[in-house]
């Protein structure tokens, strides 16, 4: 290994090259392109799918893309989808039950392997979002052994973040804008008068044996240092930022604030929050039956507890107002999410904020939230 | 004690219980014998010691149907204390009881005499016997048990 | 992926309710611990959540009220049919470790708690005193009629009241709250385990609580809707609790803030 390289300078050409490295290995990469006018994430064939040339615009309830002149590849921040559209599926079988004539009941489980994903172009915030829905899906006492073997057989290749969107606040969430642990590569696009290069640091050893067989060339101080001070300058113009307090505290302590009732006045309990967040995990089970009626399958498929029936018991639903249901997410995401997983469910990707129909803005209620609280806090609490 | 005692004499004061329990005498009832009747004065109230009085109103072609039940320790009457001073219920024994009996004019006349004695009598009467079995109406109101109300349990829709 | 159990037996308990004996077809789940609860499959309705009435070896004993499709379908289960099960799952009822035990269970809520009582009766010998309580709404409505006097003989105090009593009940009428005084407990040696509709619950640990129970001796069983039982469907929220792995068991130290605040 010590002649593999551990960081090293590639172009263009070499992130050409890193793809058709990737599929050679029978990996299905999956990056960032341009389509239906947005940057989303799907099966890249080359380098020139990426989305060079492109940026996006970003602020509550609204996304545009803007063509740049720098012709840089990474300089959008985080489209609709995430992750979690390949890793948690939308819709899974997870088994069937077959009846035969006696009613004996037999239970199967496909065993098709899971797609080898290469993901390039993984967010310094959604590095973290992936991390925290494996501690979900894996790191209990029970683990979902379809997302296991997906996770296991994907390989990450992160962009730090030099462009920061408006909607942004990975650095109130410490996830970002540089690349936190679990990637196999990381790059860093440069783009200056030295020319349109990528700083590549490899993280595992696969990374590192990638890194050996494309075009590359060391890593020169030059391009370490506009490497490093672009990221930097990334964390100091964030678009948001969350309140410096503890926010578990903030949650469980404002759970009768007046503040639900304002935002549950603009809230459409639509959901869209949740599809777009890449930590969110929630499922429910559908079971189908076919005409013969011996056959009926098991399925899952994404869910949000801002549906009406998503907690139901026999007497109906328990989060029966949009209050109640806004307010789970948000403390859900912000504050019991430590207690059920050991960490906070927000990255600070601002998706949920810019996939809002009517914009509202999780920042924006957490800093009520927190106003409201020491307004009522007797001045020594304060 | 705590707040929600149900021993109507744990919730007194002991120099109010010693008053109290001065006007009381001894009183058996047998099983199945009635103490009280609806509408009738009541003159008389009780601090049940041991057995089981049930509290029941008369329902044409059902007969006494029984409201709840009283157990050791519990006052057994509190319409004594307010007008008109008639029983809301009926009362009988549904096994035998001992209890201490008092006669209501007496207390009366006495929590006329002794504002302090009164009010700590009102308070008790009123959070032991009346409020307490307030809430406990108000709770099976809510007939938490039925099929339908969320006793179906870990049941799915 | 449910595991085949066949039906041995399906039992009305009461209108509405039935109790399944169930025997693995093949190879048998993990050994349940009271309180703890099972996924149960009804063919082609779906699966929901009960917490085991009884385990015997590898029999397992649900008992089921008709309420949703899932369990309308399970209370017509019969004897020979078979049905899918998955499990065990959450927390179950600790053993009773202070020398008094205290059981609470209103409606079906017995269910979850008839193989903590059985378990305690059995070693009676180990504790101070154990009193039952049981609310029900009306004396039809009594879960395993025919097992309390055995309860009763093996030591336990066993005490039961109904909302609407029927002609002929000797017994008490009022909130299961009112048996309280005359359940045998030293509050500070007490181990209370509590299960029944959210309100009850409510009441009983509060009640319980204010006569000196340490609240983290006061457990509880709590109901959310769950999809999955693993920890991974998130519909079993009660704040900070994930009801299918930090319950349904919970201490009232846990549960007590979680169940004040509305529609959480």
């Amino acid at each position: 290994m010590a002649d593999v390289p551990r960081s090293a300078v590639i172009g263009r050409d070499g992130l050409d090259s890193l793809i058709r490295a990737l599929s050679a290995r029978g990996r299905t990469v999956v990056g960032p392109t341009v389509r239906d006018g947005a940057v989303v994430l799907a099966e890249l064939s080359g380098g020139d799918d990426l989305p060079y040339g492109w940026g996006v615009e970003l602020e509550a309830g609204r996304y545009r893309l803007v063509e740049r002149a720098d012709g840089a590849a990474f300089a959008h921040s985080a489209g609709p989808q995430s992750w979690k559209t390949f890793l948690h599926p939308q819709r899974e079988r997870q088994w069937t039950a077959d009846r035969d004539s006696d009613g004996a009941m037999t239970f199967s489980q496909e065993a098709t392997p899971a797609p080898s994903y290469a993901f390039l172009g993984v967010r310094p915030c959604d590095l973290r979002a992936i991390a925290i829905q494996d501690r979900v899906l894996t790191g209990g006492p029970h683990e979902d052994s379809n997302y296991r073997s997906r996770r296991e057989r994907a390989l990450l290749v992160a962009v730090e973040c030099t462009e920061p969107g408006a909607t942004c606040f990975c650095v109130s969430m410490g996830t970002g804008p540089a690349a936190g642990p679990g990637y196999d590569l990381a790059l860093t696009e440069v783009v200056d008068g030295a020319g349109h290069r990528f700083l590549v640091r490899a993280g595992t050893a696969e990374g590192a044996s990638l890194l050996d067989e494309i075009p590359h060339r060391t890593a020169d101080p030059g391009t370490r240092a506009a490497a490093e001070s672009a990221v930097t300058a990334a964390a100091d113009h964030m678009g948001r930022t969350m309140p410096p307090v503890d926010l578990q505290a903030l949650m469980r302590g404002t759970l009768s604030a007046e503040r639900w009732d304002d935002v549950a006045s603009r809230c459409l309990t639509c959901g869209n929050c949740t599809m777009v967040c890449p930590t969110c995990f929630c499922t429910t089970a559908e079971d189908i039956t076919d005409l013969t009626g011996d056959h009926s399958e098991r399925w899952r498929r994404w869910e949000s507890c801002f549906d009406l029936e998503f907690t139901h018991l026999p007497g109906g639903p328990v989060r029966a107002t949009p209050h109640s249901r806004y307010r789970q997410w948000a403390t859900h995401k912000l504050g019991t999410w430590y207690d059920q997983f050991g960490s906070s469910g927000c990255v600070g990707c601002g998706r949920c904020i810019v996939w809002c129909p009517v914009g509202i803005d999780i920042t924006e209620e957490a800093h009520a939230l927190a106003r409201e609280r020491d307004a009522h806090a007797p001045a020594e609490e304060r | 004690m705590t707040a929600t005692a149900r021993r109507f004499l744990d919730a007194l004061p002991a120099v109010y219980r010693e008053r109290l329990l001065s006007f009381a005498r001894d009183r058996s009832f047998t099983a199945g014998s009635r103490v009280f009747d609806e509408d009738e004065e009541a003159g008389l109230f009780w601090i049940l010691r041991s057995g089981r009085v049930a509290l029941d109103a008369q329902v044409p072609g059902r007969g006494p149907v029984v409201v709840e039940t009283l157990g050791p320790g519990e006052l057994l009457g509190w319409s004594w204390l307010f007008e008109p001073f008639r029983w809301h219920l009926g009362a009988a024994a549904s096994e035998a009881v001992e209890a201490h009996e008092f006669d209501a004019a007496r207390v009366r006349a006495a929590i006329e005499d002794d504002p302090a004695f009164g009010l700590a009598m009102t308070r008790c009467v009123a959070s032991v016997a009346i409020g307490r079995r307030l809430r406990a109406c108000r709770i099976r109101l809510l007939d938490l048990y039925g099929p339908a109300n969320g006793a179906g349990r870990r049941g799915p829709p | 992926m449910p595991v085949p159990y066949r039906v041995l037996r399906a039992g009305e308990e009461t209108p509405g309710t039935v109790t399944l004996e169930l025997v693995p077809e093949h190879v048998a789940l993990n050994p349940f611990r009271p309180g703890q609860f099972a996924m149960v499959y009804a063919f082609g309705a779906g699966d929901a959540p009960f917490s085991v009435s009884g385990m015997d070896g590898d029999r397992l004993t649900l008992t089921v009220r008709s309420a949703g499709a899932v369990s309308a379908a399970l209370a017509r289960a019969r004897a020979g049919g078979t049905l899918g099960v998955r499990g065990p799952f959450g927390t179950g009822w600790d053993e009773p470790a202070g020398r008094d035990v205290l059981v609470v269970a209103g409606g079906i809520g017995l269910a979850p708690l008839r193989p903590l009582v059985r378990r305690t009766v059995a070693a009676r010998e180990r504790y101070g005193e154990v009193s039952v309580l049981i609310g029900a709404r009306r004396p039809g409505e009594l879960l395993y009629n025919g097992e309390i006097l055995g309860w009763r003989e093996a030591g336990a105090r066993v005490l039961v009241t109904v909302d609407r009593p029927e002609p002929g009940w000797a017994d008490d009428v009022g909130v299961v709250t009112n048996l309280l005084d005359r359940a045998v407990f030293d509050p500070a040696v007490t181990d209370a385990f509590v299960c029944g509709p959210e309100v009850m619950i409510r009441v009983v640990a509060r009640e319980l609580a204010g006569r000196g129970v340490p609240a983290e001796r006061i457990r509880v069983s709590l109901e959310r809707t769950m999809h999955c039982g693993t920890g991974h469907c998130g519909h079993c929220q009660l704040g900070p609790l994930l009801l299918c792995q930090a319950g349904p068991v919970v201490s009232w130290a846990r549960a007590r803030h979680p169940m004040s605040v509305r529609e959480l």
